[in-house]
């Protein structure tokens, strides 16, 4: 279905609006969704929009999705639909199924490329240096050079191992 | 520093210099940070409120870049000294509901402000005079890596820095630029302009920001994206469109010279002529006028006043600085008579008859 408003680009949000009881219902794209979004906002605010949004492109069981809660801090999935913050850091995590693609839709990303904070930059340098040695990996192989892919790949290991260890110190603390 | 003695100073980004000051009013870049593990601030008690505020503290204690700053309690302010502060743009209004456990740190020269227990835990903001985003994301870097020495900050290799709103994650930053566009209004340019930036991923915004209108031709324009591009790359693409921007409106100022000179000249010393002789104004028709005026003077055709008065008369007009001028609390009908004072004052017009 094509958007009402642009006639052209892909229907992604439905909206039905009622004014003065007159029902009218409008399928749009997300360009004209967002500048619809914009003339609304002061009715509804931010956050029941951000919330709206949430679910989209998940098809997570409904009954799955009310029971989603953040370990670290209580906060549930239903409050994040509900005010359109979430209650920690860690609520990223735990909501993760679910946010990943409002992000990639809010952002058009789900990776950080920025920099990272001291106690992380560690762990960012190994996940590049991981990345590095995989792109060798697979060059060598293609080279069919399989001496060094071993070595490579033992490096790999090697990296990977510590960064689990950390990852269940970090825990047990 | 009490923050009566704000009231007689020019804070730095008023100071009318900087390059493109004649279209670039500010540049504003914030940081959105959180301390690792605690709730964001909606979500966390009082004794973890208190938590943020003396991490924040002794953060901005050990800080070199903030060693004169000063610390305000929202809860210990008067309505009208957070509105003062508001008007200052040193913080936000959310920041000035709801007090309690809230903190603005400021530093003397009004640069750089941090706010505690804002939608973040921490909210770190430089702002400078003029089109400066290397220099204010430059500091505000710095300012983040000091603090950072303190505070944990709550971070994941994926997402970045981790927001209460979704909308910041990744680098947390937002880069801002207040500009004044008057000739890209006045030739019917600006909507193609501002629809244009719309699909760029960049918003528009009033003179106090979220929620608030445009008004005297002045735009609040920021970066929308912050996850999935480096803080560099987000500064350096929203740089190019900006200069893109300037260049329209110098374009469009140059051509408005040629062809319309005698109209823009009209206008110009109306809008000045009411200033100088207005017994009663609002605010909404001195930022309107105050556009123009600030307009003609960029064009040289205003050679009387200078742009660093038209930014003090901005300030010091809006409702809180008059009230703390008067040292009273005014009703509106009040406010614009004691605001066509100081304007007829300032611009040394009639005397009060």
């Amino acid at each position: 279905m094509v958007c009402d408003i642009c006639g052209k680009n892909e229907t992604t949000v439905h909206l039905t609006e009622i004014i003065n009881n007159e029902v009218t219902k409008l399928h749009l794209c997300e360009n004209c969704a967002r500048e619809k979004a914009s003339e609304m906002e002061e009715h509804f605010g931010l956050a029941d929009l951000l919330g709206g949004m949430a679910d989209f492109g998940v098809q997570a069981e409904p009954e799955e999705m009310s029971r989603l809660k953040c370990s670290n801090c209580g906060f549930t999935y239903m409050d994040f639909k509900k005010i359109g913050r979430l209650g920690c850091g860690e609520c990223y995590e735990a909501f993760k199924k679910n946010l990943a693609p409002l992000l990639k839709r809010i952002h058009g990303s789900e990776q950080h490329y920025g920099k990272a904070p001291i106690k992380a930059q560690k762990a960012v340098k190994v996940r590049d240096d991981i990345q590095g040695l995989r792109a060798r990996l697979h060059k060598a192989v293609e080279m069919e050079e399989f001496e060094e892919a071993a070595k490579i790949r033992d490096q790999i290991k090697g990296l990977e191992k510590n960064m689990d260890k950390k990852k269940e110190n970090n825990k047990e603390k | 520093m009490n923050i009566d003695d704000l009231l007689n100073k020019t804070s730095e980004w008023l100071k009318g210099t900087g390059p493109n000051s004649d279209i670039v009013i500010s540049t504003r870049v914030r940081l959105a940070r959180n301390v690792d593990k605690l709730p964001f601030t909606h979500w966390a008690s009082g004794k973890q409120r208190e938590q943020v505020l003396l991490l924040g503290r002794e953060a901005a204690e050990k800080s070199n870049l903030l060693k004169d700053a000063t610390y305000f309690k929202m809860a210990a302010l008067s309505e009208l000294d957070r509105q003062f502060l508001i008007e200052r743009h040193l913080m936000s209004p959310e920041h000035a509901f709801e007090p309690e456990y809230k903190v603005l740190i400021i530093e003397p020269r009004e640069v750089i402000s941090i706010m505690l227990n804002e939608e973040d835990h921490l909210r770190i903001q430089v702002i400078q005079s003029g089109f400066n985003l290397r220099d204010a994301s430059s500091l505000a870097a710095k300012l983040d890596a000091e603090l950072n020495e303190t505070i944990n900050y709550a971070y994941s290799i994926k997402w970045g820095y981790l927001t209460a709103c979704p909308t910041n994650v990744g680098t947390g930053m937002r880069a801002s630029l207040m500009l004044h566009l008057p000739a890209l209004v006045i030739t019917r340019q600006i909507n193609k302009v501002l629809q244009a930036l719309g699909k760029l991923g960049i918003a528009v915004r009033g003179l106090y920001g979220e929620g608030t209108e445009a008004l005297g031709n002045f735009f609040q324009i920021s970066n929308q994206v912050t996850l999935g591009r480096s803080e560099e790359d987000i500064v350096w693409n929203f740089e190019r469109v900006m200069n893109q921007i300037v260049t329209r409106e110098a374009q469009a100022r140059r051509k408005l010279l040629t062809k319309e000179r005698e109209e823009l000249s009209d206008k110009i010393f109306r809008a000045y002529g009411t200033l100088k002789n207005a017994r009663i104004i609002t605010s909404g028709e001195t930022t309107n006028l105050m556009s123009i005026v600030r307009f003609g003077i960029n064009l040289g055709l205003l050679p009387e006043i200078n742009i660093k008065m038209v930014n003090e008369i901005f300030i010091l007009s809006q409702p809180a600085h008059l009230q703390k001028l008067e040292n009273k609390a005014l009703t509106p009908d009040q406010r614009d008579m004691k605001r066509a004072d100081l304007i007829r004052k300032k611009l040394g017009g009639q005397k009060n008859v």
